[in-house]
């Protein structure tokens, strides 16, 4: 499950991405595991993430199975930080995205407050993480290099579609719906936050970072 | 996956949604159709997709109206009107294909959803991977690409010749026949899935003999490599990979931290 390692970018567009989540080690801590991940999400909603997730339900965003017709002018898009919170009934992974790395740091020094003993890992630029736990009284105690895609690389999508697509590790958000979102944004059809969130709904562990999909539409649509 | 041909209006919302692009309209009959030698079953467009469910007699009709009269139809591009999307009943060895791409389908062998283990991100509960030594996660098919377990198994044979540990807990590991060749079950190695990931362990002085084989290997496939390589920080949140790295070559900045924040339940004493 390395889903959130491999985000495809320049080190520029990575800097306000923060994915921060926490697990229980299967047969070892994770009895009574739930709460605790209830906890590290209530503990997160304090310092405004902009995307919350639980890997079996998903995350605020996330599809209907029941939507009307006038789902296409007045659509609720997912679901409250609450529900999700509400939602941890088993053992899973949960996690935040945060694009301010103030934020995170606040939410990291009320982590290590709260000691809920399961394992918390912060998906990022390395550097930039370590720098956020230094401040918050942290020492790192393991890290996973990501060394990018080898193999044919002509079998990739262009960079914007890599950038956005690779936000879901798992590979559930598909190049051809990114790229048709990066045309729909282009020809005006839908504004760069609305795309994101098209985009978002597919990210089943919801890692999946709005703000960021958002600036690389923008790019995309003015062609840089 | 399959597609319920009564209720498809062949409004080709689903078409773009497949990872695999396995999903097209048969124009002899005017309605979407799964490629199923390429559908991997990760149930992306059945879970990815919001429902309507409206009757498809009357949105064929207004759909057919509305490209007589040339109009521009603009709606929601991530809906199926009539629920048309239809798992189907998966036996061996197709099933393995949901297992691999459908990250909500926990592993019988592993007990977590998604395509590895824990690996490094419960290091601090679990100590698999010390000081010294290397853990890789070896990624194939992603972004976008998928993988053929016959390609897999390459990489696996050429890695079982080196001084290395597959870990045991791993998906693609409990699918081999034989782990000191790498060899893979023979009825899976055509089986498609969206990503599989290879978990291995080594020393640090290993470190570069694993990724030269890799990158020798990776062009030979039919598809994508992602290589990932994990460690143990000292005291002071160091550790000797990252310099090994860059002495190897490699350009890299961003990875997962795991803060050590976790640990083992007190044991009650008597």
């Amino acid at each position: 499950m390395t889903n959130t390692l491999h985000r495809f970018g320049a080190r520029e567009t990575l800097r306000n991405d923060y994915i921060i989540f926490a697990m229980a080690a299967r047969g070892i801590n994770d009895e009574g595991a739930p709460p605790k991940l209830q906890t590290f999400l209530r503990l997160a909603v304090k310092h405004q993430p902009i995307n919350l997730g639980n890997a079996l339900k998903g995350g605020i965003f996330r599809s209907s199975k029941a939507l009307t017709p006038l789902a296409h002018w007045r659509r609720r898009g997912g679901v409250t930080p609450a529900e999700v919170v509400e939602g941890v009934d088993a053992c899973t992974t949960v996690a935040a995205v945060f694009d301010d790395p103030k934020r995170l740091e606040g939410f990291l020094k009320d982590l290590r407050q709260a000691d809920l003993g399961i394992s918390i890992n912060i998906s990022a630029l390395t550097d930039e993480a370590r720098t956020c736990c230094q401040r918050a009284g942290i020492t790192r105690h393991s890290v996973e290099y990501s060394l990018g895609f080898h193999g044919d690389l002509n079998r990739l999508p262009d960079r914007h579609v890599l950038e956005l697509s690779t936000m879901c590790g798992h590979g559930m958000v598909s190049s051809n719906f990114t790229k048709k979102m990066i045309d729909w944004v282009k020809e005006g059809r839908r504004s760069a936050p609305e795309a994101a969130s098209y985009l978002a709904r597919f990210c089943t562990c919801g890692i999946f970072n709005t703000t960021r999909a958002t600036c690389i539409l923008e790019e995309a649509r003015i062609g840089t | 996956m399959q597609i319920d041909q009564q209720k498809c209006v062949a409004c080709s919302n689903c078409i773009p949604t497949c990872p695999m692009g396995a999903i097209y309209i048969d124009t002899t009959v005017n309605r979407a159709t799964v490629n199923l030698d390429e559908c991997v079953e990760c149930f992306t467009c059945y879970r990815g997709m919001s429902k309507e469910h409206l009757n498809p007699t009357v949105v064929r009709s207004i759909r057919g109206f509305l490209r007589l009269l040339r109009v521009r139809f603009d709606p929601e591009p991530d809906v199926c009107p009539t629920d048309a999307l239809t798992p189907q009943e998966l036996t061996w060895p197709r099933i393995v294909r949901q297992a691999f791409s459908d990250p909500l389908v926990p592993h019988e062998s592993t007990g977590v959803h998604g395509r590895g283990t824990e690996e490094v991100k419960t290091n601090d509960v679990t100590g698999r991977v010390g000081e010294g030594e290397a853990g890789f996660t070896i990624e194939f098919g992603r972004p976008g690409v998928g993988v053929r377990f016959r390609d897999i198994q390459k990489m696996t044979m050429a890695l079982a010749a080196l001084p290395i540990a597959f870990e045991k807990r791993n998906p693609v590991f409990s699918l081999m026949t034989d782990p000191r060749t790498g060899a893979i079950r023979e009825d899976i190695l055509d089986e498609k899935v969206l990503s599989a990931i290879v978990e291995l362990k080594a020393t640090l002085a290993h470190v570069p003999q694993v990724l030269r084989m890799v990158e020798e290997v990776a062009p030979t496939l039919d598809t994508i490599v992602s290589i990932g390589v994990a460690t143990r920080c000292d005291a002071q949140g160091d550790n000797l990979l990252e310099p090994l790295l860059k002495r190897e070559g490699y350009t890299f900045f961003r990875g997962k931290t795991n803060l050590g924040l976790g640990r083992r339940p007190a044991v009650a004493s008597a």
